[in-house]
């Protein structure tokens, strides 16, 4: 089967800045897949063929800062991390203009202003061979396929709903709220110990309470709020729990 | 001692295997020893002994399913030599799962963990928050706690999940961090 997987392959090699066109009023520049402060740098190392543990700081940092001036149409965020390269570069630069003092004997020896920032790299550059090794072996691992899940969601009640789940559940009732349009009455606002007695009660009448009816059946944010208050405490504080009985299904509160 | 393993369970081991092999067929997930165990009522032990028996003997007919152990537990699959004649069947392609950016993040979260958003950003150099993002949502990584420093920023580790599709018996089955040093001129 001979269809394309242009999709699976990244070229680890070849995601490396480059200029793709330069005219006279157009500079086009390609950033590759990481397009960090710190790939950019070790690219422009590997340019000059210099020694990563002997950076031409001086040569580097003008090299970087064309690339930086060639950037600044770029998006901000990813700009910004630039930025504060620049800075650092141009700040150990400086440092290795000035002369050394010598302290007397006892003082350890003066570090390099440089050492800060060759670690980063050579950091940096193991988590990106880390990656590497990480992207072969998913692609081994989609090689070999597993059984899928037998339904047994009915009789697996300890399905885990996360504090994520209950916050999507929290936020889509909060959307929907926001959507509505209606008019102001002013009610009597509700104290959380009252709504802990009100749940409580109605917990002990109902045994169990879906939390998407329960959110849905509050008037107003301040009460939707304290409603969603409620339920994380009673469940610290009760012998009350959170159910899912189905992946993605409704969140049930209930009695232990 | 034999006798009295021999009142209380009257399985031989070749039907400890075979339901062993069952259990294992069914579950979705990664099964444990201890879990075996417990289904079987059966010691660790005896499980452990008939697994890797039963590993054996997809591997001696050159079986088109394998049984591997990952993420602490033991799983059925297909023998990877096989995967174009699976896709064929399935129609299915192989796909990036992940971005680069979000591999580079799971690889420091990974060695780095419990590891916290300014942490990963000193090491990669970028921000990420988005691919922080799509490893949450991936159930990738988890947050562990919070770390007691100016702050109190969240930290992250890897999950189950991770090791599932990774294919790792555990954490400590990746290469040491060290060895990635080798690499660099």
């Amino acid at each position: 089967m001979e269809q394309p997987t242009e999709q699976l392959s990244f070229d680890f090699k070849s995601v490396q800045p480059h200029i793709v066109s330069e005219t006279r009023d157009e500079i086009k520049l390609e950033l590759g897949a990481f397009a960090g402060p710190l790939d950019l740098l070790l690219f422009l190392i590997k340019q000059e063929q210099a020694n990563i543990f002997d950076i031409p700081i001086a040569k580097i940092t003008d090299e970087y800062l064309k690339y930086i001036r060639l950037m600044k149409t770029l998006d901000i965020s990813l700009a910004a991390d630039f930025l504060v390269m620049a800075a650092t570069l141009i700040e150990i630069k400086s440092k290795m203009l000035l002369p050394r003092e010598i302290f007397d004997e006892a003082e350890e020896e003066i570090e390099d202003p440089r050492q800060e920032l060759i670690d980063r790299l050579l950091e940096h550059q193991k988590f990106k061979n880390a990656a590497e090794m990480l992207y072969e072996r998913s692609t081994v691992e989609q090689a070999v396929f597993t059984r899928g899940q037998i339904e047994s969601d009915e009789n697996n009640l300890e399905t885990n709903a996360s504090v994520f789940d209950l916050l999507t559940v929290f936020q889509k009732i909060l959307e929907r709220h926001k959507e509505e349009i209606k008019l102001e009455i002013e009610r009597e606002e509700m104290s959380l110990a009252e709504m802990l007695k009100h749940l409580k009660a109605k917990i002990f009448k109902a045994k169990e309470i879906s939390l998407h009816e329960l959110f849905q059946e509050m008037q107003t944010r301040p009460e939707l709020v304290l409603a969603f208050i409620a339920v994380l405490e009673l469940v610290r504080t009760e012998n009350i729990k959170l159910l899912q009985r189905k992946t993605f299904g409704d969140v049930i509160l209930t009695k232990v | 001692m034999d006798a009295e393993i021999e009142e209380k369970q009257s399985r031989s081991i070749g039907e400890i295997i075979s339901i062993v092999e069952a259990l294992i067929f069914v579950a979705g997930e990664p099964l444990t020893v201890k879990t075996l165990a417990e289904v079987l009522t059966e010691d660790k032990e005896t499980v452990e002994a008939a697994v890797e028996e039963l590993v054996q003997e997809y591997e001696q007919r050159e079986s088109g399913l394998q049984i591997r152990a990952i993420a602490g537990g033991w799983q059925i699959g297909t023998r990877a030599e096989f995967h174009e004649e699976i896709r064929r069947f399935l129609k299915t392609r192989p796909s990036a799962k992940l971005s680069l950016a979000a591999l580079e993040t799971l690889a420091v979260i990974a060695y780095k963990q419990p590891v916290t958003v300014p942490e990963i950003l000193e090491i990669r150099g970028v921000q990420s928050a988005s691919a922080i993002k799509t490893l949450l949502d991936k159930r990738l990584i988890v947050a562990k706690g919070r770390k007691e420093t100016v702050g109190r920023p969240m930290q992250y580790g890897t999950s189950k999940d991770f090791m599932i599709q990774f294919g790792l018996k555990d954490l400590s089955e990746l290469p040491s961090i060290e060895d990635f040093e080798d690499l660099i001129q």
